[in-house]
């Protein structure tokens, strides 16, 4: 073989412009079925599954709710949601690191989209994988936890900087800790100037309402 | 930490282009990947050597090109190169903006081409 043998093939293809031209028809499917699909990251142990019990609390005598369950070892969490009175699939994710459409797709077959208003994607925990990935959800949002420290948004910037919302919580540890919330709204701001920040205790209650009242904002909006 | 599903459509991309251009052997890949991912590339390498065996793309070599973070300011337009580590801390050095901006470039994922036989 002589390197005349050897020819330049112009590809020019995104690998991800699959799933992201997925993700916007997904959307586009959801806004006519006026359901609202969101997606909920964060760390493992940052508090999605507490923080959709509470939200589920707060909000189903005003809207039909289902979850579709990603985390991966998360069999408990269905059960927990379950036991709430809401209908939820687990999604069977392979130990992938994150959700994508075909996967969402799955989860949403199997629950009766059309009658619900309001979907919760809990996707698998971690801040980077998720961020890369389109799942289709109408908002993205984000869990921060007090004791993971006020310097994540240097270290998972995509992340923080694709988010509508993120969550503060386990405000209550704040007291303990040298976490400074001014530091990190500055930092997530720079990233995202229009992110809407809400600082949430799920054990307390505290800032609960103010997250609340944006999703029945935003799902009112939506439908 | 998703090395594999997208070397996966890494490799399908590649292994249609080669039918398209009837080439039998494919010798390089050239990726373009954003900054602001945190693909490792030996990973990726890793794994094509592995999920490539008996196509046309075996023994490839992958070769990547970092795209850089670029940020525009939404009051003056101005575009700048940001590195990872200052992300925390981007000013403008135009206006002096510190909470304005949007991302352009550094999220890339794309294949920009290949060498084939
Ligand atoms: N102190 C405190 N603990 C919390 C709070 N939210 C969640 N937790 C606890 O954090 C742990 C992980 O929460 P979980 O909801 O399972 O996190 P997930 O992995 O993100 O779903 C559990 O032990 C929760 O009880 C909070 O606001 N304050
Ligand atoms: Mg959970
Ligand atoms: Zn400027």
């Amino acid at each position: 073989m002589t390197m005349e043998d050897i020819k330049l093939i112009e590809v020019k293809e995104d690998i991800l412009a699959d799933n992201d031209a997925a993700a916007k028809e997904l959307r586009q499917r959801l806004k006519r079925e006026k359901t609202c699909l969101i997606n909920l990251m964060s760390s493992p142990g940052s508090g999605k599954t507490s923080l959709l019990l509470k939200t589920i609390e707060a909000l189903k005598n005003d809207f039909r709710i289902a979850v579709i369950e990603a985390d991966i070892d998360s069999l408990v969490d269905a059960e927990k949601i379950a036991q709430a009175g809401i209908q939820s699939v687990q999604l069977r994710t392979g130990g992938s690191c994150h959700c994508d459409v075909s996967m969402v797709t799955k989860g949403l077959a199997a629950i009766d989209a059309g009658a619900v208003d309001l979907i919760f994607l809990e996707n698998v925990g971690n801040l980077v994988c998720p961020a890369e990935f389109d799942t289709g959800a109408t908002k993205d949002v984000m869990i921060l936890s007090i004791p993971e420290g006020d310097d994540k948004p240097l270290k998972y910037p995509l992340m923080f900087s694709k988010c509508h919302v993120l969550l503060i919580n386990k405000i209550d540890f704040l007291p303990l800790s040298d976490f400074n919330p001014k530091l990190l709204k500055e930092r997530v701001k720079r990233l995202n100037p229009g992110i809407e920040i809400f600082e949430v205790s799920c054990k307390t209650g505290q800032g609960i309402d103010r997250w609340v009242d944006w999703l029945k904002k935003t799902v009112s909006d939506y439908a | 930490m998703h090395e594999l599903p997208v070397t996966e459509k890494i490799l399908n991309i590649v292994v249609k282009h080669a039918q398209m251009n009837r080439v039998s052997r494919v010798v390089s890949i050239t990726l373009k990947i954003g900054e602001l991912s945190d693909l490792e590339g030996e990973w990726i390498q890793n794994y094509f050597n592995y999920l490539s065996k008996g196509t046309v793309a075996e023994n490839a070599i992958l070769k990547i090109e970092k795209v850089p973070i670029v940020f525009k300011c939404n009051r003056c337009q101005h575009e700048m190169e940001v590195k990872k580590e200052q992300l925390g801390e981007i000013i403008c050095p135009h206006c002096s903006n510190k909470g304005d901006f949007s991302l352009i470039s550094g999220r890339e994922y794309f294949i920009k081409e290949m060498e084939a036989q």
